[in-house]
């Protein structure tokens, strides 16, 4: 019989998380290379209706895995569940989107099983028979192919944006649903989880912003900003930062992009001192063009820059605001 | 409150690395610094022991460079450091630094793990997860606060697109902490020299070494990624390079 790959879909707030289309796209390609059956689980509360949905792309079957313990999320819960269904199974390869959900209960459950998870890929390759995949080391500065030296089940997570999840391909029939459920004893579970909430409401709305300039480490100081605020000024943009900007208060957490930010895809991006750790480039990577500027010439922003400036910010900020602002005086 | 911190040395962020004649790994001969959310959790860590009592001590694994973060933790207010020291423990993956960690702790009682929430080099994210497995703890992950009750702690999970939770949880625990939580203090005159008599304890690989097996994944080759964007690069005087941008950005990008 040939080995399976099972990607496990996620559910959240009783809704599909889109991303899980991107890994079901991974699993498809993974399928066509190895030749290998590809199938999904969706565990949780509405999981009935949920892989209904997800059993309408090419797959061989979806499987809905129930239990009352298994809302709210709780990371024991969870590995419990995945592991009875993992053990009826027995998958080859167990895939999933590297959410902070994936990231909070599949090292546990891998554990549990005494094994381990390549997290984070951005690819996979099939070489002469043998499966590696690609994932980014050192803040994206190095790409590094990974493979398993331990049995099987092999779990692996993908990059939110490695995979086009519109791009997963239907099933020329709908797949069959199988319903499994799940015993999870009393006691297992022990988090008492609250509900989700929304700090405050954000105030910027990055999302529709046309251009954006956005600032990172190389900015030095508080008092710097004001020249990359000059700036956005200047091009009617909106500011922006990456995460130890606001984590130094320097600007508000609502003007932060990336994983923990916001996602923005603006027709201008331009990045000043940012040295483009994998968690900021998620959160602009679709941006239309990226202008970089940046001391380092082997920071990874470069690696997705339309237009690199290697050198000081403070000596090719001012120029420009002055350039910028005779540009929009003789237009 | 009895906290263990986990740490790890880490390549300087702007560090130039190069490749080693494996091709699997950087060469050494860089500038490192503590792992930056790991300064964060040394934080929280401390400022729990401020307001509740207990004691704070610091773990790492590494070469006898990687001594350096546990002398600098001490000196910020840790009162003790347990160095796992030998350069093989670098090319453990995360199930292994965890069996060894867990290993160089079995005689100790903690009431709370902290590590960052993920390391700057591998970047896994699951170090601390995986050690609470080993433990048979529960664990939190990405905690940006924690509040200490008569149950256990309450603590504050960040989720994705600005998205919270509160999770209430018993003790022993194992939380992965948030860059950001905090704010980081400076290790003062004092504290380094008072760092210097306190105590370290050295573990060798010997020591943990039945509780280690060998590698569940391999880096088979590490490299530098092929682009996969046509960047042009604009040179010259910042005058110029205003000049050629500011072209751009009207007749390519038409956003002037």
């Amino acid at each position: 019989m040939a080995d399976t790959i099972l990607v496990v879909v996620e559910q959240r707030e009783g809704k599909l998380n889109r991303v899980s289309w991107e890994t079901i796209t991974a699993g498809q390609a993974i399928a066509a290379a190895t030749g290998w059956n590809l199938e999904a689980a969706v565990v949780g509360g509405s999981a009935s209706i949920f892989a209904a949905e997800v059993a309408t792309k090419k797959m061989a079957k979806v499987y809905a895995v129930e239990s009352p313990k298994l809302d709210p999320y709780t990371p024991d819960a969870l590995a419990a569940a995945l592991q009875q269904l993992l053990t009826a199974k027995q998958p080859k390869l167990v895939l999933m989107p590297h959410t902070y959900q994936v990231r909070d209960f599949v090292p546990k459950l891998a554990t549990a099983m005494g094994r381990t998870v390549i997290s984070d890929c951005i690819g996979f390759k099939h070489e002469n028979g043998k499966l590696v995949f690609t994932r980014q080391m050192f803040q994206g500065k190095f790409a590094a192919d990974v493979s398993f030296s331990s049995d099987a089940p092999w779990f692996a997570t993908f990059q939110n944006g490695a995979f086009r999840g519109d791009k997963a391909e239907a099933g020329a029939s709908a797949a069959p649903v199988e319903t499994v459920s799940v015993d999870i004893a009393d006691g297992v579970v022990r988090n008492k989880p609250q509900e989700v909430f929304k700090e405050a409401k954000q105030a910027v709305d990055l999302t529709q912003a046309e251009i954006i300039v956005s600032v990172g480490r190389g900015i030095k100081e508080q008092k710097n900003i004001e020249i990359a605020k000059q700036l956005a000024d200047a091009l009617g943009g909106d500011l922006a930062a990456s995460r130890p900007i606001c984590d130094n208060g320097w600007l508000p957490m609502d003007r932060q992009i990336g994983s923990s930010g916001q996602t923005v895809a603006p027709k201008l991006y331009l990045a000043l001192g940012i040295s483009g750790a994998i968690q900021h480039i998620v959160g602009m990577k679709g941006s239309r063009a990226i202008i970089a500027v940046n001391k380092d010439s082997e920071a990874p922003i470069f690696e997705i820059a339309d237009y690199a400036i290697v050198g000081n910010l403070f000596d090719i900020v001012p120029p420009l605001i002055e350039e910028v602002k005779k540009a929009k005086a003789g237009s | 409150m009895k906290i263990l911190v986990c740490m790890k040395q880490v390549p300087q962020k702007d560090a130039p690395l190069k490749l080693n004649e494996t091709a699997a790994w950087i060469r050494e001969d860089v500038s490192y610094e503590v792992n930056e959310p790991d300064a964060y959790a040394l934080e929280e860590a401390l400022r729990q022991k401020e307001k509740h009592g207990g004691e704070v001590v610091v773990i790492t694994s590494g070469p006898a460079r990687a001594q350096q973060v546990l002398r600098e933790a001490l000196a910020k207010g840790a009162d003790r450091a347990i160095h796992l020291e030998d350069n093989a423990f670098v090319g453990l993956d995360a199930f292994n630094t965890a069996k060894a960690f867990a290993a160089a702790i079995k005689d100790e009682t903690f009431d709370l793990v902290f590590t960052g929430l993920q390391s700057d080099d591998y970047g896994y994210a699951q170090t601390g997860v995986i050690l609470a497995e080993l433990l048979g703890w529960p664990h939190a992950t990405i905690i940006m606060q924690i509040e200490k009750n008569d149950s256990g702690i309450r603590v504050k999970r960040e989720l994705e697109a600005g998205f919270f939770q509160f999770v209430d949880m018993p003790l022993p625990a194992v939380l992965t902490i948030q860059s950001g939580i905090n704010k980081l203090r400076y290790a003062t005159l004092i504290g380094i020299k008072q760092a210097k008599n306190k105590p370290l304890r050295k573990v060798t690989l010997a020591e943990v070494q039945s509780a280690i097996g060998e590698n569940l994944q391999k880096i088979e080759r590490l490299y530098v990624p092929q682009k996969t964007k046509k960047t042009e690069h604009i040179e010259g005087t910042p005058v110029e390079i205003a000049k050629k941008l500011v072209d751009k950005l009207r007749n390519e990008l038409r956003v002037l």
